[in-house]
């Protein structure tokens, strides 16, 4: 597998300047409002922590408490199916939609479903898969990968919503009210709640305690989803297990402010039983998360509740776009969780970060994200997955700073190259500081030598 | 498929970090209970909610009709509403598509988000709080909690088979962040404050 | 007490008046302060590329360098966050630990360890937009990150308050990184400079002639980036106000 590319792609999203400057504007100010929502609550750092601790523990027990959901949920009346991979996740849904001959599935939006590229698989095995989240359903329309885990589509203008949405769905080309296109999605998804055979949905939480989940959105979508057909399938990574009920307060208070900067999301939706003549199926799903368990460094990432406030604040995912990472997770998540999908097509995305450290500041559950970010680093220089020029820089680099002398010599040549050199030599395409930025002018004197001429060999 | 889930189970159990991390334990934040109307109604209206003025003796079928004076087909889960549509008539719950407005009693409410919640017991069909283009919840004010901590004690989220903490209408703000309500869901939430009949 | 003085190799080949600075507000403050002859640099190019294996030399010549003195100070918080935090390509013996724990950024020194108050020979009469590195800001904790609700404090800006005719400005995003980090501003240049764009152009729109940072480092960055601009903003070194530059 090619590795990705991130700054190639993350340049040419930049180059849209209108995009750029809204996507960075707008997740921003998400950041902003979740600065001034967080401020409001004295206790907002000790939730913090209770809510890194809760995960902490569940994930030290686990296996204790999938037991316990699946026990509950068995109890309830639900069914419950264990899927090791991907594959086998999308091979246990669509046998549970066709043993029932579904033609439809209404969706909510999980990146689970995403990460198991789901929808292409039922679609060839003819089942009709429509997204219900206005985001998810925009990309489903334009055929690519949803941005953002909560809002999808934020790379797209009013203008690309219109252009999909007459394309696809018939709407009046060129008008951009964005209440005419919300309006226009509400009204064609509306009969596909009323007529689809099965539901599905993803879930935030997952209790051992009762066996029930919990589902977070504004629209209500996934309520719809769940409601109306008499088939509700769930798919719910084993990660997304908290032991009780009581620790809901925790995480629902965390979740929203950190997400969006509301207090929480319109529809807290908790699912413990199917309805009187309905079905309900639960997926537990692994696809890494056991491997990841194991990794000594970073299974933190594996309490990640889903919020996205890391990638608002990411002043690099601002600026490059969701897509640019080419992994279901992107931002700071996506980069510490991507490798373990395929570290050679991912070997890149540590690289895409400054190290500044803001994700982890506004992590809700405390994953140290900057610190793996570092970690990972190394990993993919052991695993030889480095591009040649950096490896063989920082080996010519390593040589000449573990050598005084070799280092003096380097850094004379260096400063009277920069003075001699015409500026198209320092300014070509090939020397990435300059296409940008001034090169800086070195000075008459290095500080060594003033100190020498200054205060004396010592 | 049993191979699977022993699969799973024993690859979590053989991955298990060492450090065994013990339950926290959660302390009560918030234990001022005073004005917690108010203070619902500041979260509620925030998120999208309509709040509805209420004075004893408020005929509900007048404030309704008042409120919506466009709407044909009311379907209600509470006795206070007689509603035109009978919930118990309903057989699919996609019958309840043309309900223009439908008028249930929230269970409890928080004050910390202004959330109301519901279960199938006050929904009657769960369907009924999604399909509807406009609904009405009646809340007695002293069935209101502080904070999600002291919401999340309450018992019935053990018991109910589903349970929705409601906080305003439907929204949206996917396309360039503007705001919309009435997305998916109900296009309008109002609440009133009526206390629940004695008896 | 014994310091001595680690010199970031970009400001010994760049900016010689930052060392010089620093070195002159340490002998203000009676320090008896001492820069050793054969250091290079802290190896953080080689270890935040990943390269452990490169980096080993490099630690190993600056533990050689600096294990006999009391304190090492540097005027740079990514340097002395990466000597603190992640020196570990070599073996852990007791020189190497104490090496570890006696690095001190300067602004950390001046205002926790020799706790300097006054600077009755520092005049800056103009309007300053103070920036902190990532690094200083979130790893070594010299001020509140705007993320945290915690109470505010600020180690720079306490001692920037006491300089004479100082006036600071408030950018709109102030806690931001400005992009440098490091390698990164070659390996993801479009980023990088798109970022140190938004930054000085963040920082002009709020009114500040100057920017000023504990870090060389993302000045260099921010300069060259404001320079291409055309930009008539300037960039100075907190240990240069401090020690009296007046420009």
């Amino acid at each position: 597998m090619r590795r990705l590319d991130h700054a190639e792609a993350a340049s040419r999203f930049i180059a849209n300047e209108k995009h750029e400057a809204f996507h960075d504007a707008r997740l921003w100010d998400l950041r902003k409002k979740r600065d001034r929502v967080t401020h409001a609550i004295p206790e907002w750092e000790e939730l913090r922590q209770l809510a890194s601790d809760i995960k902490e523990h569940t994930l030290t027990h686990l296996a204790d408490y999938l037991e316990e959901f699946e026990r509950k949920a068995l109890e309830n009346g639900a069914e419950v199916h264990w899927a090791r991979d991907a594959a086998e996740h999308n091979q246990i849904v669509y046998d549970i939609l066709s043993a029932r001959n579904t033609k439809t599935l209404v969706k909510s939006k999980s990146m689970l479903t995403e990460e198991c590229d789901m929808r292409p698989f039922l679609e060839r095995r003819g089942v009709e898969v429509i997204e219900t989240d206005l985001g998810e359903r925009i990309q489903q329309l334009d055929d690519e990968p949803p941005s953002h885990i909560v809002v999808p589509a934020v790379h797209k203008l009013r203008g690309d919503v219109s252009a999909v949405f007459a394309r696809t769905l018939g709407s009046e080309a060129g008008n951009e009210d964005v209440n005419y296109l919300a309006e226009t999605q509400r009204q064609t998804t509306r009969p596909y709640f009323l007529s689809a055979d099965a539901g599905m949905t993803g879930a935030n939480f997952a209790v051992a305690e009762t066996g029930g989940f919990v589902v977070c959105t504004n629209e209500g979508n996934a309520d719809l989803c769940a409601s109306l057909p008499k088939l509700h399938i769930a798919s719910i990574g084993i990660e997304k297990l908290i032991p009780k009920v009581e620790h809901l307060g925790v995480f629902i208070r965390l979740l929203s402010r950190s997400a969006l900067g509301s207090p929480i999301t319109q529809y807290t939706s908790h699912f413990r039983a199917p309805r009187d003549g309905a079905e309900l199926h639960v997926v537990l799903v692994d696809h890494g998360r056991s491997g990841r368990l194991g990794m000594q460094d970073f299974w933190y990432s594996l309490k990640c509740i889903r919020c996205g406030a890391c990638m608002n604040t990411c002043p690099v995912y601002r600026r490059s776009g969701g897509l640019s990472y080419g992994a279901t997770y992107s931002g700071p998540i996506g980069v510490i969780i991507d490798p373990t999908f395929d570290i050679r097509k991912y070997s890149n995305l540590p690289f895409a970060s400054t190290l500044n450290g803001s994700c982890t500041s506004v992590c809700p559950v405390k994953i140290n994200i900057h610190e793996q970010i570092y970690k990972w680093r190394r990993i993919i220089a052991e695993r030889n997955q480095l591009p040649f020029v950096k490896k063989a820089t920082m080996k010519a680099a390593g040589k000449l700073f573990g050598n005084p002398t070799l280092y003096r010599a380097a850094l004379s040549a260096a400063g009277s190259a920069l003075e001699d050199l015409p500026r198209f030599a320092i300014y070509n395409w090939f020397n990435a500081w300059g296409r940008q930025r001034e090169v800086p002018q070195p000075p008459p004197q290095t500080f060594r030598q003033w100190y020498i001429e200054n205060r004396g060999q010592r | 498929m049993t191979i699977s889930r022993d699969s799973i189970l024993a690859a979590v159990r053989a991955n298990c970090p060492k450090a065994a991390v013990p339950m926290p334990r959660i302390r009560t934040f918030d234990h001022d209970k005073s004005a917690l109307l108010d203070r619902f109604r500041l979260g509620f209206e925030l998120l999208g909610g309509t709040f509805v003025e209420s004075a004893p003796g408020l005929e509900l079928n007048v404030k309704i009709a008042e409120l919506f004076p466009q709407a044909r087909i009311i379907c209600s889960a509470v006795p206070e509403v007689a509603g035109t549509k009978r919930l118990q008539d309903i057989g699919h719950p996609r019958e309840l598509d043309d309900v223009d407005v439908a008028v249930v009693r929230a269970a409890f409410g928080v004050a910390e988000t202004g959330s109301i919640w519901l279960s199938e017991k006050e929904l009657g069909v769960i369907a009924l709080g999604y399909l509807a283009q406009h609904l009405v919840a009646l809340l007695d004010p002293s069935d209101i909690v502080v904070d999600l901590h002291e919401a999340y004690k309450d018992t019935r989220f053990i018991t109910a088979t589903y349970a929705v903490l409601m906080t305003g209408p439907s929204a949206t703000a996917d396309i360039e962040g503007v705001l919309i309500r009435g997305a998916q869901g109900v296009r309008s939430l109002s609440l009133i404050p009526v206390r629940r009949a004695t008896g | 007490m014994r310091v001595g003085l680690f010199i970031p190799c970009y400001v010994d080949a760049f900016f010689p008046e930052v060392g010089i600075a620093t070195l002159q507000i340490l002998e203000r403050a009676g320090i008896d302060v001492v820069y050793p002859l054969d250091q290079t640099c802290c190896g953080q190019p080689m270890a935040n590329s990943g390269c452990q294996a490169e980096s080993a030399p490099v630690e190993k010549l600056f533990v050689k360098n600096f294990k006999e003195f009391d304190y090492i100070v540097a005027p740079s918080g990514s340097c002395t966050h990466h000597v603190r935090a992640h020196f570990d390509a070599i073996e852990q013996t007791s020189e190497v630990k104490k090496v570890r724990a006696s690095i001190f950024e300067l602004v950390e020194f001046l205002h926790d360890v020799i706790k300097l108050n006054d600077f009755p020979w520092a005049e800056f009469p103009h309007k300053v937009g103070l920036h902190n590195s990532c690094a200083s800001l979130r790893d070594l904790r010299i001020a509140v990150a705007s993320e945290i609700n915690e109470p505010p404090f600020s180690k720079p800006l306490n001692l920037l308050k006491k300089i004479k005719g100082i006036e600071f400005t408030a950018p709109d995003r102030p806690d931001e990184c400005c992009g440098f980090g490091g390698t990164f501003s070659v390996f993801e240049e479009p980023v990088s400079a798109k970022m140190g764009y938004d930054k000085v152009n963040d920082h002009t729109r709020a009114g500040a002639e100057y920017i000023v940072s504990a870090d060389m480092s993302c000045l260099m960055h921010q300069k060259g980036c404001a320079e291409r601009l055309g930009l008539p903003i300037k960039f100075i070194h907190i240990a240069q106000i401090l020690n009296g530059a007046r420009e």
